[in-house]
C-alpha cells in the first residue's frame, strides 16, 4: 500500500483528477469522430435567414424545423411569412432552385362592434379569455358573431400587431406578418387572411336576419345586397345574409363601400375611417 | 445467489430510486407526458446507470483508494458521470437519432442526475463488490423505468381527462406521483 507524506496529498488529488478527466477527455475525443453525425450543413444556413421568431406561420413546429424540411424537400421555399423577399430570396440561392414570391398578406378582423356601436347582453368580468366567455352565450354582446375584445387573437399574436380598442380588436398591418396565428385563436372566426393590398373588407360576420342585425349592432351587415348589385365585377357573394367579397375579382372601385347604406365595407387604407363611422352614427 | 437476488428485488421496488428515496425527480416529471418517450428516457438513465456503477466502483477500488484520497469520491464520481453521459448522448445521436430528439434537454441533464450520482455513492457506502454494484445500478435503473413508465400511462390518461384548471400539468403530476409513492411504501412494510 502507498503511503504519501500529508504535503504531498494535494497536489496528488489535483494529478489524479487531472489525470482521469484526461483520460475521458481523449475517449470523449476518439468517440466524437467515431460517432460524428453528418449534417447538413445548409440546414443552419437556411434556419439563420428565418425569422427565428418560431411563430408558426409556415405550418412547422419552429423555424428549425421548418429549415430542416427545406433540405429534406419536404417543403416549399418560401412559406415562411415573416423572413421578407430578401430571405426567402437567399433561401433558394442556398438551396439552388427558383422561388415564386407568395403574395403578402394581412390579417383582418372581421367585426367593428364596439363598445359604442354594438348593444351588450351582459357585462362580463373576469378572466381575459375569448373561449371561455365564447361559451357564454357567445360572448357578452348581443350579437353572437361579434368580436368577444378580450384579446385572445392579441395574445396569440408574436408581432404585437393587434391592439384592443374600445372593445373589439383591430390589427395594426404595417407589423401584421400573416403568420394566421390570430385566424386560429379567435374563437368567434373573425379573423381573415385578405391580400395586403386590398383596400376594402365587410367589417361583420353575422348570419342573423336583417331585422335581427339591426336590433343588435350599429355597424352590422344587415343583408341587404346593395353592395353586389353595384359591384361591377360581381366580386360581391352573399352567404347566410352576409356579404363576401372574393379578393380575386375586386378591382378596388371602392363603389360597395360608398353604397352601403349602412357604411361597414370599411376602407383598410384610411386607419382612421372606423372611428369616423363611430362618430357619424 | 440468493443474496442478489434480493438485492434486485431491493432496488428495484422496495428502495425504488423514484418513490421511496425521492432521486431522480426532475426527468421523473420532465419526460412522463408520453409513454414513448418516458420508456426511452428510463431505458437511458438504466443504460447510463449499470456503466456508471461499473466504472465508478472500479475508479473507486482501483484509484482513489490505493492512493488514500477517498474523500474525492464524489468530485470524481460527477466527472466521471459526466464523461459518460457526453458519450451516451454521441452514440445515440449516431445510432437512434429519432429517441435522441425525443429526449432533447433531458439527456445531458442525467449528468446532474442524482439517481445517477446516488447510485455510485450507495454503492460504495453499502460495500458492494463489483458484481453486486453492476446489479444494484442496473436494477435501480429498471426500477426509475418502472417509475417514470407507470406515471406517464397516468399522465396519458389525464390528457382525457376533465381536470380542473389550477390542478393541469404538473400539480396533477406530483399528485399522481405522490400517490404512486404512497403505493410503493406499503412494499417496504410487507417484508
Amino acid at each position: 500500500m502507498l503511503v504519501l507524506p500529508v504535503y504531498f496529498e494535494i497536489p496528488l488529488t489535483v494529478l489524479v483528477l487531472a489525470a482521469v478527466a484526461f483520460l475521458f477527455g481523449v475517449l470523449l475525443a476518439v468517440a466524437a469522430k467515431k460517432f460524428a453525425v453528418e449534417k447538413d450543413p445548409r440546414i443552419d444556413q437556411i434556419a439563420e435567414n428565418l425569422a427565428g421568431a418560431n411563430c408558426g406561420g409556415c405550418g412547422f413546429s419552429g423555424c428549425a424545423a421548418y429549415a430542416k424540411a427545406i433540405v429534406d424537400g419536404e417543403a416549399q421555399v418560401g412559406l415562411c411569412p415573416v423572413a421578407g423577399a430578401d430571405a426567402n430570396a437567399k433561401i433558394a440561392q442556398i438551396m439552388g432552385v427558383e422561388v415564386k414570391q407568395p403574395q403578402r398578406m394581412r390579417a383582418q378582423v372581421m367585426c367593428s362592434g364596439n363598445h359604442s356601436t354594438a348593444n351588450y347582453k351582459y357585462l362580463y368580468r373576469g378572466l381575459a379569455d375569448c373561449h371561455s366567455v365564447s361559451r357564454l352565450g357567445n360572448g357578452p354582446k348581443e350579437c353572437s358573431y361579434g368580436c368577444i375584445g378580450l384579446g385572445s387573437c392579441v395574445s396569440a399574436c408574436a408581432f404585437n400587431a393587434i391592439k384592443l380598442e374600445n372593445g373589439a380588436a383591430f390589427v395594426d398591418y404595417d407589423h401584421c406578418r400573416a403568420c394566421g396565428m390570430c385566424v386560429n385563436a379567435c374563437p368567434q372566426n373573425l379573423i381573415e387572411l385578405v391580400p395586403f393590398e386590398s383596400r376594402y373588407w365587410v367589417a361583420c360576420k353575422s348570419k342573423d336576419k336583417g331585422a335581427v342585425v339591426r336590433s343588435h349592432c350599429q355597424v352590422g351587415c344587415i343583408g341587404c345586397g346593395i353592395c353586389a348589385k353595384n359591384c361591377p365585377n360581381n366580386a360581391i357573394s352573399f352567404v347566410d345574409n352576409i356579404a363576401h367579397i372574393d379578393y380575386s375579382l375586386c378591382n378596388q372601385c371602392g363603389l360597395c363601400a360608398s353604397k352601403c347604406p349602412r357604411k361597414i365595407i370599411l376602407d383598410g387604407l384610411k386607419s382612421d375611417q372606423i372611428i369616423e363611422v363611430e362618430t357619424a352614427l | 445467489m440468493a443474496n442478489i437476488f434480493l438485492l434486485a428485488l431491493t432496488a428495484l421496488l422496495i428502495e425504488n430510486f423514484v418513490f421511496v428515496k425521492f432521486y431522480g425527480i426532475c426527468p421523473f416529471l420532465g419526460v412522463s407526458q408520453k409513454t414513448d418517450t418516458a420508456v426511452g428516457m428510463g431505458l437511458a438513465v438504466t443504460f447510463t446507470m449499470t456503466i456508471a456503477s461499473a466504472l465508478t466502483w472500479s475508479l473507486y477500488h482501483f484509484v482513489l483508494k490505493p492512493l488514500h484520497i477517498e474523500y474525492l469520491e464524489t468530485i470524481a464520481f460527477i466527472l466521471l458521470i459526466a464523461c459518460l453521459v457526453q458519450f451516451i448522448e454521441m452514440f445515440l445521436q449516431k445510432a437512434i437519432p429519432s429517441l435522441y430528439s425525443a429526449l432533447g434537454i433531458y439527456l445531458p441533464l442525467i449528468t446532474t442526475n442524482c439517481a445517477v450520482l446516488g447510485v455510485a455513492l450507495l454503492n460504495i457506502q453499502n460495500s458492494y463488490n463489483f458484481i453486486e454494484s453492476v446489479i444494484y445500478g442496473f436494477f435501480a435503473g429498471l426500477g426509475f423505468l418502472l417509475a417514470i413508465f407507470l406515471l406517464s400511462l397516468i399522465r396519458e390518461r389525464f390528457e382525457f381527462a376533465r381536470i380542473p384548471k389550477p390542478f393541469q400539468g404538473v400539480p396533477i403530476a406530483l399528485i399522481a406521483g405522490g400517490l404512486l409513492a404512497l403505493a410503493f411504501s406499503g412494499l417496504k412494510l410487507s417484508f
